[in-house]
């Protein structure tokens, strides 16, 4: 079930009412030891829209990317506090399953991190193998769909058995994309997919992300300012771990009411 | 100021203090081996690989008992040791924060270091005493014993080294975190767990000690794990303090197989790791 975002007493956000919010946090900190790495940030991801999540380097925005799905699970250092609401149930309630929500929310990393003992093919299929599907055309199919998707299948269609450590690392990213699609997702993290992209494959993956949005929420980091005004709906500004402003993209880069904002996004800083 | 000549003379002295400690060391090794290679070479024969051990006094005979006993015992072994070993080395690795961790380092820690005679013993206890009789079974189990704790040690220590971000891409993907750890990091750790498992075969193949009270010992030759078994070191030790010139030609000879095993595995081991 989604569940309407009750705006946060921002007037001025005159929102499209059908408008549906599909994950929303509240108050998430992150601490890593005894330093915050995300500070007291409450926004909204709206479904099947982009939102873009910017900021300088070190500003937080992939230890948030993190709490929303729970990977920082693992990391014995960090710890998260505050909610992070999945069609209004806190992921991190007690009961909940991490291994569900991530099923629920995929993602893409930073740095292209394919599994190399696997084949380009194995890659794309992995997450779907693993769970105990076997069907080989069910999963040549995915392969095809996910690979096309993310730009890559023209050129690995004829070595689809390769080592996947055999790809560069462009390449090894769109592999990267592409086995976070073939689990087909209800959100898609993506942290930064196309800072080692050449500027073709990042058109195809900006194309991918405003075709994806019909069923797919899709939330993404990059440095790239020009990218976010493409590809995003929303915009939250992120500086020293606290998110400083969310909006539409359209007007936060426009009108940015914070001046932190306006000075980042006018190149001034960062 | 001390002369830099002085300090040439007492460098030299050091390098010759070095040199011949490690001379020192690496003699007996060189003549046990060269003394073991020249005896044994010289015994081997088509008969020590074919027939049974003859009554004592006799001339002749071989270890075809001995040779299938050591290669049926090891490998029980490590099928048995294999599973528990891997388990532990993952229980240590990948999960940091299981509460019985401590306990099982510790008894991993104590069964590395304890004697192998120790070991025969406890299967001794547990299968001989149970079962009513000496068995290749009871020597399997002392074997285990021995490669347990080096499985999980090498298992550990390699899953370590494989990159912590397969298990962050797999999980992002909605695999159970049990999942990742068999389908995806213990894969890329293939090599050296394998290493591990030779390397802790090559050690509990050499062992006499542990088996004297276990697979006992058998002069025919059986398949059946649940009969006493004989064993290359455990008819090497028969023979070595047996009073006949015969035998111990054929304990050399015994001694020399073993060796090769033992380098065949190790080689084996490097072979696996091969360009790493
Ligand atoms: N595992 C960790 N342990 C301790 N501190 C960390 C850890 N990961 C990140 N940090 C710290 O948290 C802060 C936020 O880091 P984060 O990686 O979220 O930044 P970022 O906005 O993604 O930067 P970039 O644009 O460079 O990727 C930084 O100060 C960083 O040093
Ligand atoms: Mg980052």
């Amino acid at each position: 079930m989604m569940r309407e975002f009750k705006p946060m007493a921002s007037s001025e956000m005159t929102l499209d009412p059908s408008l549906k919010t599909r994950i929303e946090t509240r108050h998430v900190t992150v601490i890593y030891g005894q330093k915050a790495g995300v500070k007291d940030v409450t926004m909204p991801i709206y479904a099947n829209k982009v939102t873009a999540l910017i900021g300088p380097s070190g500003c937080g925005k992939t230890t948030f990317l993190r709490s929303l799905n729970r990977m920082h699970d693992l990391t014995p250092s960090a710890r998260v506090t505050g909610e992070v609401l999945l069609d209004g149930i806190n992921v991190y309630a007690a009961g909940v399953d991490p291994v569900e929500v991530r099923r629920k929310i995929g993602m893409v990393f930073q740095k292209p991190n394919p599994f190399p003992t696997l084949s380009i093919y194995g890659n794309v299929v992995a997450g779907l193998r693993l769970v105990g599907i076997r069907k080989k055309s069910l999963l040549d199919e995915a392969a095809e769909r996910a690979l096309r998707q993310a730009a890559l299948w023209d050129e690995v269609k004829d070595r689809l058995h390769a080592p996947s450590m055999s790809l560069s690392g462009g390449q090894q990213q769109r592999l990267c994309i592409a086995r976070a699609l073939a689990v087909e997702p209800e959100v898609l993290l993506m942290d930064e997919p196309t800072s080692a992209l050449d500027p073709i494959s990042t058109q195809s993956i900006e194309d991918l992300l405003t075709e994806l949005k019909n069923h797919v929420t899709i939330v993404i980091v990059t440095h790239n300012m020009q990218q976010a005004g493409r590809v995003s709906d929303f915009t939250g500004y992120f500086l020293n771990g606290e998110m400083v402003e969310f909006g539409p993209t359209s007007l936060l880069f426009t009108t940015p009411k914070d001046k932190r904002t306006e000075a980042y996004i006018t190149g001034r800083f960062g | 100021m001390r002369s830099l000549q002085a300090r040439y003379t007492r460098d030299r002295l050091i390098l010759i203090v070095v040199i011949a400690g490690t001379i020192l060391a690496a003699l007996p090794l060189t003549l046990v081996l060269g003394y073991a290679l020249v005896n044994g070479f010289s015994s081997l024969n088509w008969d020590f690989f074919t027939k049974g051990p003859k009554p004592p006094g006799e001339l002749g005979g071989g270890m075809a008992p001995a040779i299938v006993g050591t290669l049926i015992i090891t490998g029980t072994g490590l099928l048995i040791a294999t599973p528990f070993g891997i388990a532990a080395g993952i229980l240590l690795a990948e999960y940091p924060e299981n509460k019985l961790n401590p306990t099982l380092r510790l008894l991993s820690d104590t069964l590395n270091g304890m004697p192998a005679v120790l070991k025969g013993l406890l299967a001794y206890v547990l299968v001989v005493k149970a079962q009513g009789s000496f068995s290749g079974l009871s020597g399997a189990v002392a074997m285990a014993f021995i490669m347990v704790p080096i499985i999980a040690k090498t298992t550990e220590s390699v899953l370590k080294l494989v990159p912590w971000n397969i298990r962050e891409a797999g999980l992002a993907l909605g695999l159970p975190r049990w999942r990742v750890i068999l389908s995806l990091v213990l894969p890329a750790a293939r090599a050296g767990v394998v290493t591990g498992l030779l390397l802790a075969t090559a050690r509990a193949a050499g062992e006499a000690a542990p088996l004297i009270f276990t697979a006992f010992g058998n002069s025919l030759l059986t398949y059946n794990l649940l009969q006493p078994m004989d064993t290359l070191p455990l008819r090497l030790y028969a023979y070595a303090i047996s009073p006949y010139e015969d035998w111990h030609r054929q304990a050399w000879a015994a001694a020399v197989v073993l060796l090769g095993l033992i380098v065949l595995t190790s080689l084996l081991a490097r072979w696996v790791t091969r360009g790493r």
